[in-house]
């Protein structure tokens, strides 16, 4: 009787093993991300609408929204981002360029390692924000102390990817590069630089979030313009709706740059062979 | 000609891997390095490259010293150790990166055609198969036309099918230029379908306990009667060279089982 039973069911299991009905589409992805903060939203203004609160410390989206528009209209807004922006990118280039060339050095020799290594280690323990007070002292109230702090902020993410990527290469591959008797400086460009790409990518990604946090930490502290400054004047104009137009400011631009970084760098990316690459293929 | 003379080599931690092996290859010649473990078959292998410094003794290659990494000595790998940032054409081209652009593409395609690959140059190495990848380290290795190729257990992680197909296609390249090539191997059947002598080492320290010459002609029938008799020659001289004879059976049937427990 199970025999006949077995011999029944096959058909439907067969058909039922290639019928991925479960799937969403594509396009569902995204959406399913955003759910969550559009629902919430959603459900605060409808309870100010109600007048459940009556939304003055915690402005209603439709408010913020408003601000939001009224600040881009005036020209501030951009004026705001741009400062700030431009604080970023010049404190995240410094870092960048001197966190990869002491990581580079570092991770190559071990005796820089054992030279400079304990001292930058010593130096990365100490809270970044703990150096404002004296960079203010050396350089000044302006742009110069701000963008330093960013720097020194972006610096240690990267230098700490690229030294560590680097002890960390293959050996087996560094000894392909022997054997085809490659100099130091082409060994570093052709074996150590790329086999450290990857961990590189995501220095730079951590490094330039460090930089947009640093930077309101730079501008809470004394600026007359950039959105640190917005979230200030917000605060002490009272005025909660700029306070979070300035915060969503920050979101959206911090959230571009990373996704520019990520971009910029996926065509160098493309030989990984990752454990999210097929994932992202389905 | 590739001449090691009186090769020592004792590790840092004082054990002592090879002590005073010589041995002179003709060019041209295939000499397989066979032995059990830890009788420092790859370490010899490694000194030759230039890879590793010998503690005693010397490699000299056409009456000059290899000290370091030469250009007229080949290295494939147990792995294929294939750079996963270069798509295979890229890889392939590796070692000719000083050449102009164009020589370097024709030789790359020429040596792709030879590993059979061709229609692979464009795709990443994630995406070959191990024999493949091999197969592309193999034209690395080659597209620089090294006098001497060495081979460390090149085919030991391949499935036995592929192995026996990349052994083969391995004699089909050696006949293109007739480098002379130096393959260390734990697979006497390996052994006797590539070389022309086989060195039998002995552990503790490595040292060379025989060599064998193979001179049956080529390709090798390994159904044959011949083949037969000289990998029952090797299995013997490898049983000798760990201090046990095969014909006495201490209780673990060793003339069975000593074709698989010698290494």
């Amino acid at each position: 009787m199970s025999i006949v039973q077995m011999t029944i069911a096959r058909p439907e299991a067969a058909e039922a093993v290639p019928a991925p009905a479960q799937r969403r589409p594509h396009w569902t992805r995204p959406i399913l991300g955003l759910l969550l903060p559009v629902g919430l939203a959603l459900l605060w203004e409808l309870a100010v609408r109600a007048g459940l609160s009556n939304g003055r410390l915690v402005p209603p989206p439709s408010v913020i929204w408003e601000t939001f528009v009224e600040l881009a209209a005036a020209g501030e807004l951009q004026r705001h981002a741009l400062a700030t922006a431009t604080r970023v990118f010049t404190g995240f280039g410094l870092g960048v360029v001197c966190g990869t060339v002491l990581g580079a050095i570092t991770g190559y020799s071990t005796f820089t390692l054992r030279l400079i290594d304990p001292t930058l280690q010593a130096l990365r323990a100490i809270p970044s924000i703990a150096w404002v007070p004296l960079f203010i002292l050396w350089l000044g109230i302006y742009e110069s102390s701000k963008v330093t702090l960013i720097a020194v902020g972006v610096f240690f993410p990267v230098y700490l990817g690229v030294m560590g990527a680097i002890r960390s290469v293959d050996r087996k591959l560094v000894e392909v590069g022997r054997a085809f008797r490659l100099s130091p400086f082409a060994m570093v460009r052709r074996i150590l630089l790329p086999a450290v790409l990857p961990s590189y990518v995501l220095a730079l990604r951590s490094g330039l979030g460090l930089g947009w946090m640093f930077v309101v930490a730079a501008e809470l502290l004394g600026a007359s313009e950039g959105l640190g400054y917005l979230l200030i004047d917000g605060q002490q104009l009272g005025k909660p709706a700029q306070i979070v137009a300035a915060i969503v400011a920050f979101a959206i631009l911090g959230k571009t740059t990373d996704w520019i970084v990520v971009l910029a760098t996926a065509p160098l990316l493309k030989w990984e062979d990752r454990f999210s690459a097929r994932e992202e293929a389905n | 000609m590739l001449s090691l003379q009186h090769i020592g080599k004792t590790y840092p931690n004082n054990v002592r891997a090879l002590e005073g092996v010589s041995l002179d290859v003709e060019l041209g010649e295939i000499v397989v390095i066979v032995g059990g473990s830890g009788c420092g078959k790859s370490t010899l292998l490694r000194a030759v490259s230039g890879l590793d410094q010998p503690s005693q003794g010397r490699v000299l290659l056409d009456g000059v010293a290899v000290t370091e990494p030469n250009e007229k000595i080949g290295m494939v790998f147990q792995e294929p150790r294939l750079l996963p940032w270069l798509t295979v054409a890229g890889n392939v081209g590796f070692g000719l990166e000083h050449r102009p652009r164009q020589e370097r593409e024709e030789r790359v395609a020429a040596q792709l055609a030879r590993v059979g690959l061709s229609d692979k140059a464009s795709v990443w190495p994630r995406e070959l198969s191990g024999g493949q990848a091999q197969r592309v380290a193999l034209a690395r290795a080659l597209v620089t036309r090294p006098a001497v190729l060495l081979l460390d257990e090149p085919f030991s992680a391949l499935d036995a099918f592929t192995r026996a197909d990349l052994q083969d296609h391995l004699l089909d390249l050696w006949a293109d230029g007739k480098p002379t090539l130096v393959v260390v191997t734990h697979d006497v059947e390996e052994a006797i379908v590539l070389a022309d002598r086989i060195v039998v080492m002995r552990p503790h320290p490595g040292r060379i306990e025989e060599e064998i010459a193979v001179d049956l002609p080529r390709p090798r029938d390994r159904q044959s009667a011949a083949y037969d008799f000289a990998k029952r020659r090797v299995l013997a001289a490898l049983d000798r060279s760990l201090g046990r004879a095969a014909s006495v059976d201490d209780g673990e049937t060793k003339a069975a089982s000593g074709q698989a427990m010698w290494w």
